[in-house]
């Protein structure tokens, strides 16, 4: 039998706030534990939510972002548990009432063998606010468990998609556009490691052109793309084996552990909670008015689609060029100022791609780390364009850019990079070469293509590298026809 | 002057001999936590006392006379219900649970009266996490009512309700969740007030059901509680919850003629299950108003009769959520041994919680439930909008509604302890309010006949329109310039049977 695996994913992506989501404490990553804990993370007798604004601010953001429903009226909802690392015994949520209903994000699968690259629509079913529990940190103290309250109460946003996607490419795609486009609004700063944007994904399979939805797993806490896929595809596997096996696939919460590449189940759906969700009598009801939106509208940064369709036509890029300069609103603005600065888009959208992408990944940098600035950029590729290096050199003098020694025009004198273009100087090294070389002259006229380009080499050569490639083809072409 | 006297002068009368230096903040501090030494052992109003802080506040506040920028609270001594949060301070909320917990922060109640230069006198007895009409429930034991010590103050805020009529304070603050200031006033004779839900923040004030508590004051007289409002009242950015409203000035309309005064009388608050001796006394109550110019008009308030079963589903679905905190994992009582994480849990709350907080986080799990969700909470919900609606109605043809606070002036300590509906019912006429977010105060208005040689003191209900507790002070205060009963204390020198 032919199987279809169904996907959906709950991604958690902390706000970017100064402050939590209910209370004034920092949100600051990697501090002395219960250092960022006040009196409402600590769940003191006592004390109230007020809700950050700033929090509201980015999920508004958002939902502008997808074009989604953003509710004129949601509610702050109490979902109820105990666990020592959820300091009040329920979560501030949002239930029935989220803050932004349906939207859409558009992904880019990529090819995968034979089958080409695709686009395709995923459905956002809802996006809610709510805070982060704390942690338990084990093995601090022997024999004890501790408690660290400084994550508790930070704010997330949960963003819910329908069930969508049918491959672990498809998944990961949404994923990662997911991920450029929250950083792209600059509601989160995307850091994975840090559990920023963190994905549950719920899978399940089914017999392919069945409409019956499969019982899912849901693998939980996914934190690299990497992970994800090794995830999915396994647990994909998993669940075929075992319904071809004649086994039934029970409705759980898994783990996926990335040493073994195998996800496990933590807790069944039937020792699942009642979280008793009921609206919270400390908060009122959240109001967000056309003005609100109107204002926030406003400050929104270019989306990244409309920033694509601006580079196709303003800078004549390919739309694969475009897409990928728009993977990030830092690399778009590295490649505009670049531009700005002088140098030609093509060019621009060949090097930001080319070498400068392949220094950051192979340093793990972001284009803001690049130690070559759009401005240095621009510089180089002018000394291109207007003949002073060839390409080869420019090769050289970026490599020395970026070991920051020195700027273009020193790293040229420097390196003595500088290209000749003086045609009698070429034309007598080429005199030269044609006096040194009979044979080969003879093998061109004689109708060996090949001879030409074997010239060219011995010119080049004997210019150190250094003659004008295009001059020097002129110059021997002249020579050998006259 | 004696201090049987001094003790029962009104707020402006302390503030007058203050500021007139005819008597010190710490002298008069010290004369009350004497009487609080003589009576407290056989009242038991207090739990938390701390004459170190109280007295240093006392002197602080002597300083500020002298530099001539005193408040009208300002040097006097006030008792705070155990409810609130006083940073330094024991505070337990009546519970085993938070017996050893000391708050580190203020309650914005408590930040009020510092700011105001009040002494705080000490933390007050009450019913657990203020689940309770008779202050029995406290893990601190029952409180004796003053007037006679065999009975109950009423509750939850019994030991402010005892302090305030044994004179063990200048005044107290109470906080009100389905009548826990108004019922303790009515049978303990004096004159408490519910204020409008909002309008005196939560911050720091113990939750037991969000969506309904209130604190307010408990005092003497109107006049007394018109100050304490001045002082408690006030938009507080920490309470969501908390009304965004200019500062009112309480005392400014106790002076109002009542002519033309429309006194709206539920026909439902004069049915059965009213003591006649109650009724009796709140009639005559009526009959002075008439007389004050005010005209008398029955009204229906159709659905109160549903307002019980209707806080026992809500109060207890907030108060299970509330109390989730209390898990032994950062303050509070934790159980000594424990096998692993279910069972610290399990063990904790069981040692630290007492038998009615058990049964309301049972009954609040269980409406909160799935399955149960819609056919308890949700429907409770939609009948909390049809009470209030009532009320709206009700006050298109009256300014004010009167009736009892209380069906019973106080009974016997032990007589309800075993049927929670008996005791639950206690606040029949109290819940609506809370339930609709109104103001309501109980003011004293007479006494029972006598049972045992004794009278007990019976409380007149007046429930106000949203954000009118100034008019409901003023209507009040013009009863009591005409009537005496707010001005009776008990007496305290011929306990019987007490040691």
């Amino acid at each position: 039998m032919e199987w279809e695996v169904v996907i959906g994913l709950e991604t958690h992506t902390q706000l970017q706030t100064n402050t939590k989501i209910f209370s004034g404490a920092s949100v600051r990553y990697g501090a002395e534990p219960n250092t960022q804990a006040c009196e409402v993370s600590l769940a003191l007798p006592g004390v109230l939510p007020v809700l950050n604004k700033q929090a509201v601010h980015c999920a508004i953001k958002f939902g502008l972002a997808i074009n989604a429903e953003i509710a004129p009226r949601s509610v702050f909802a109490r979902k109820n548990y105990f666990y020592p690392d959820l300091p009040k015994g329920y979560q501030i949520s949002q239930f029935e009432l989220p803050v932004v209903g349906k939207g859409a994000v558009s992904i880019q699968v990529p090819a995968q063998g034979k089958l080409a690259a695709y686009e395709k629509v995923v459905n956002i079913t809802r996006a809610h606010l709510e805070e982060d529990a704390g942690k338990s940190v084990h093995g601090a103290v022997e024999g004890m468990s501790g408690i660290d309250l400084n994550r508790a109460g930070t704010p997330l946003l949960e963003i819910v998609t329908e069930p969508d996607m049918r491959s672990a490419a498809e998944a990961v795609a949404y994923a990662k556009k997911l991920h450029e486009l929250v950083q792209w609004i600059g509601i989160c700063d995307g850091n994975m490691q840090e559990g920023s944007f963190r994905c549950d994904v719920n899978v399940s399979v089914r017999p392919k052109g069945s409409e019956a939805l499969g019982t899912r797993r849901e693998i939980k806490n996914l934190n690299s793309f990497k992970f994800m896929t090794q995830a999915i595809e396994y647990e994909t596997r998993w669940q075929i084996e075992t319904l071809e096996d004649g086994g039934k696939i029970q409705q759980a919460t898994v783990l996926f552990n990335p040493d073994t590449g195998e996800t496990r189940a933590m807790r069944s759906k039937e020792e699942a909670n009642d979280y008793r969700y009921f609206p919270d009598p400390d908060l009122l009801p959240l109001i967000i008015t056309e003005a609100d939106k109107a204002r926030i509208s406003a400050a929104m940064p270019e989306l990244p689609e409309a920033m694509k369709a601006r580079l196709e036509v303003q800078y004549g890029l390919s739309s694969y060029d475009a897409n990928a300069l728009t993977t990030s609103r830092d690399l778009a603005d590295y490649f505009v100022a670049t531009v700005n600065a002088g140098a030609g888009p093509k060019q621009v959208a060949n090097w930001v791609m080319g070498s400068i992408s392949a220094k950051l990944n192979t340093e793990d940098k972001n284009i803001n780390a690049s130690p070559i600035s759009a401005q240095q950029l621009a510089q180089l590729l002018k000394r291109i364009a207007d003949g002073t290096i060839s390409n080869n050199a420019a090769k050289q003098v970026f490599e020395a850019m970026w070991c920051a020694e020195g700027d273009v025009d020193s790293i040229i004198v420097a390196k003595g990079l500088k290209q000749e273009s003086d045609s009698v100087a070429i034309e007598a090294i080429i005199d030269e070469v044609l006096a040194a070389n009979a044979a080969m002259v003879e093998e061109f006229k004689a109708g060996k293509e090949k001879a030409f380009n074997a010239l060219v080499g011995q010119a080049m050569k004997a210019s150190k590298g250094k003659a004008n490639p295009a001059q020097v083809n002129d110059i021997l072409k002249k020579k050998l026809t006259a | 002057m004696s201090n049987s006297h001094l003790t029962n002068l009104s707020l402006k009368q302390f503030g007058d001999l203050l500021q007139s230096k005819k008597i010190s903040s710490v002298e008069l501090t010290q004369m009350f936590l004497h009487r609080i030494q003589q009576y407290n052992p056989s009242i038991n109003a207090y739990i938390a006392l701390d004459e170190g802080k109280t007295l240093a506040q006392a002197k602080a506040a002597d300083a500020r006379i002298a530099a001539g920028n005193a408040a009208p609270l300002t040097g006097i001594p006030i008792a705070q219900k155990d409810i609130f949060c006083a940073k330094g301070w024991q505070t337990t909320c009546g519970s085993k649970m938070l017996a050893n917990f000391i708050a580190p922060y203020d309650a914005h109640v408590i930040t009020l009266f510092d700011a105001a230069g009040a002494v705080n006198l000490g933390k007050t007895n009450m019913d657990e996490f203020a689940m309770g009409s008779s202050n029995e429930t406290s893990y601190f034991g029952g409180v004796k009512n003053p007037w006679s010590f065999d009975r109950v103050p009423g509750g939850s805020s019994g030991g402010s309700a005892a302090a305030v009529a044994a004179r063990l304070c200048a005044a107290a603050t109470g906080t009100d969740t389905g009548g826990s200031i108004r019922q303790p006033a009515s049978l303990c004779g004096f004159t408490g007030l519910k204020p409008t839900y909002g309008v005196v923040s939560r911050f720091g004030m113990i939750a037991f059901a969000s969506s309904l508590d209130q604190a307010g004051p408990m005092a003497k007289s109107a006049e007394d509680c018109a100050l304490m409002m001045n002082v408690m009242a006030g938009f507080d950015e920490r309470d969501s919850t908390s009304l965004n409203r200019e500062k009112e000035d309480y005392s400014s309309a106790l002076h109002q003629p009542l002519r033309g005064l429309r006194i709206g009388l539920p026909k439902e608050f004069f049915a059965e299950g009213l003591d006649a001796d109650v009724g009796k006394v709140i009639e005559n109550a009526i009959a002075e108003y008439k007389k004050l110019g005010a005209e008398i008009i029955e009204i229906s308030l159709p659905n109160t009769g549903l307002s019980i079963p209707v806080y026992y589903v809500l109060a207890p679905a907030e108060a299970s959520s509330n109390l989730s905190r209390y898990d032994g994992v950062r303050y509070g009582h934790r159980a000594a041994e424990y096998t692993d994480l279910m069972d610290m849990y399990c063990k904790s709350r069981a040692e630290g919680f007492g038998a009615e907080v058990k049964r309301r986080i049972l009954i609040g799990t269980y409406v909160l439930s799935a399955g149960y969700y819609d056919a308890y909470y949700l429907k409770a919900q939609q009948i909390r909008r049809l009470i209030a609606q009532d009320f709206v109605e009700a006050f298109k043809q009256c300014d004010v509604i009167m009736g009892p606070a209380a069906p019973s002036t106080a009974f016997k300590a032990g007589e309800k302890v075993d049927d929670p509906v008996a005791m639950y019912l206690q606040d029949i006429y109290t819940i609506s309010t809370n339930l609709a977010g109104l103001p309501g105060m109980s003011v004293p208005a007479g006494f029972s006949q006598s049972v045992d040689g004794k009278t007990l003191p019976v409380g007149l209900q007046i429930i106000g329109n949203y954000f009118d507790e100034a008019r409901m002070l003023n209507v009040a205060h013009q009863y009591q310039q005409v009537t005496d009963w707010h001005t009776q204390a008990p007496n305290l020198n011929m306990p019987e049977g007490i040691t």
